[in-house]
């Protein structure tokens, strides 16, 4: 069933993410991409998911209470409504990629993996594009074993599996080196710390498609490009089905696992929830890896660039924010510091 | 009794079942024979995880980690290593971009 918890139809609109913590940071202070934003979009946008939930109606009968803010950084801002979600999008976003990313949503072949849009256009809010979703539950970020582990798997594979036939032509690659080099960026930007040499150190040994200096050397897959347990929710039916649309796009699967990968490498995932995952992923199908054996040859670049990004952002919002880095993140530049003196080309198992 | 420093009165408290006595002047604390020790054994039992139960079945075996991986991390085993980091990483890192 598709776009079961709403209508949608005076705006178009983008995917939304509950519950990231970099929710929390100030608008108005850093912009990954290096523009201050100074406009709040926030008004409008509650204004545009109220008409969104209710076309049809001049008066909204909710309550002021309807209305929530979700994330407001710069690059997205999400307000929810009732069953109606709506995003801003990054002000620089490419409008054709966003476009080419929201039909992939909105392709019944992704039925049951990612989350479709309530249109299948996106709108301009000053100078923002807005795209429109139900609501979704979010996973409990306060009970780790209620963590879905399972089902992020399975919705990864099934997106692996995609066939080419579903994606439009221009869908870009997804954005997961680019996102990686914009934290390194960041990091570079913050000003010195103690922390950053190890993780400018491991970033350096990367090969370039990692680092988003070449092309990937794999395009053929359709990727997330973002996964995190903050990019999954609970449909009205009580499926698990993936968000965010923004890092979408074709490109070496094994970048989706890395992330919990790189979660278990660097000690903060216990090994049998790591286990579970990779089962999961390898039992229906998943192309990242080989069905058995270590999977570790196709995660080790991935998973470093994903520790690496892990790492800068962590450090750069330490010093933005004038506070120590506590010791889950202390735990994943020690991981930056090994990997650095082990290049992915030494690495156990890495194929030539 | 009498605090042997101040001569202010001393109040005996229980802190994790040792009997220790206070001054109410000084706050100087008075410790028995043996009391020290006593105190110190709960506190290296406090900082220490506890062993795993023996002979525990881990669940799956020890899965594949990279070279460059932590120390504890990818090696089997649940022991307190995954405690309360686990509980801190769960709700920031694994949901943050």
């Amino acid at each position: 069933m598709r776009a079961q918890l709403g209508s949608c139809a005076r705006i178009a609109m983008g995917a939304y993410a509950p519950g990231d913590p970099s929710a929390q940071e100030p608008h108005g202070t850093y912009d990954p991409r290096g523009t201050r934003v100074t406009a709040d979009v926030l008004p409008a946008l509650s204004a545009r998911v109220r008409t969104a939930a209710h076309p049809a109606a001049d008066v909204c009968a909710c309550g002021a209470d309807a209305t929530s803010v979700l994330a407001d950084r710069p690059n997205g801002t999400v307000v929810r409504h009732g069953a109606t979600v709506v995003k801003a999008h990054a002000a620089d976003t490419a409008r054709a990629d966003l476009a080419a990313r929201l039909a992939v949503a909105a392709h019944p072949g992704l039925d049951g993996v990612l989350l479709p849009p309530l249109t299948p256009d996106a709108a301009e809010l000053d100078g923002r594009p807005v795209t429109c979703w139900p609501y979704g539950t979010p996973v409990d970020r306060d009970d780790p074993d209620a963590a879905p582990w399972e089902a992020a798997a399975t919705l990864l594979a099934g997106l692996h599996r995609t066939p080419d036939a579903v994606l439009p032509p221009g869908l870009p690659p997804m954005r997961g080196p680019e996102k990686a080099a914009r934290a390194l960026a960041r990091l570079r930007a913050a000003g010195p710390h103690p922390a950053a040499a190890p993780v400018l150190r491991a970033w350096a040994v990367l090969p370039p498609w990692a680092r988003d200096e070449a092309p990937m050397p794999d395009t053929g897959t359709l990727c997330h490009g973002d996964l995190h347990l903050g990019q999954l929710v609970r449909a009205g039916n009580g499926d698990w089905l993936l968000i965010d649309i923004d890092d979408l796009g074709r490109g070496d699967p094994a970048w989706d696992l890395a992330r919990p990968a790189a979660w278990f490498a660097c000690g903060l995932l216990p090994p049998d929830e790591w286990t579970r995952f990779l089962a999961a992923y390898r039992k229906a199908g998943g192309p990242a890896v080989t069905a058995d054996g270590d999977p570790w040859p196709a995660l080790d670049v991935p998973a470093r660039a994903l520790t690496a990004q892990t790492a800068a952002l962590a450090i750069a919002k330490s010093v933005e924010r004038g506070r120590p880095l506590d010791e889950v993140e202390m735990s994943v530049v020690d991981a930056c510091d090994r990997m650095a003196a082990i290049p992915p080309e030494l690495a156990k198992g890495r194929p030539a | 009794m009498q605090c042997p420093k101040c001569r202010a009165p001393m109040h005996t408290y229980n802190r994790n079942g040792v009997q220790i006595e206070q001054c109410s002047g000084c706050r100087g604390i008075f410790l028995d024979y043996g009391e020290l020790e006593s105190l110190t054994r709960l506190e290296s039992q406090w900082s220490q995880p506890a062993p795993p139960p023996p002979g525990a079945p881990q669940a799956y075996p020890a899965a594949p980690a990279p070279a460059w991986g932590a120390p504890h991390g990818g090696h089997g085993g649940h022991g307190g290593h995954y405690g309360h980091k686990r509980q801190k990483s769960f709700g920031h890192m694994l949901f943050s971009s």
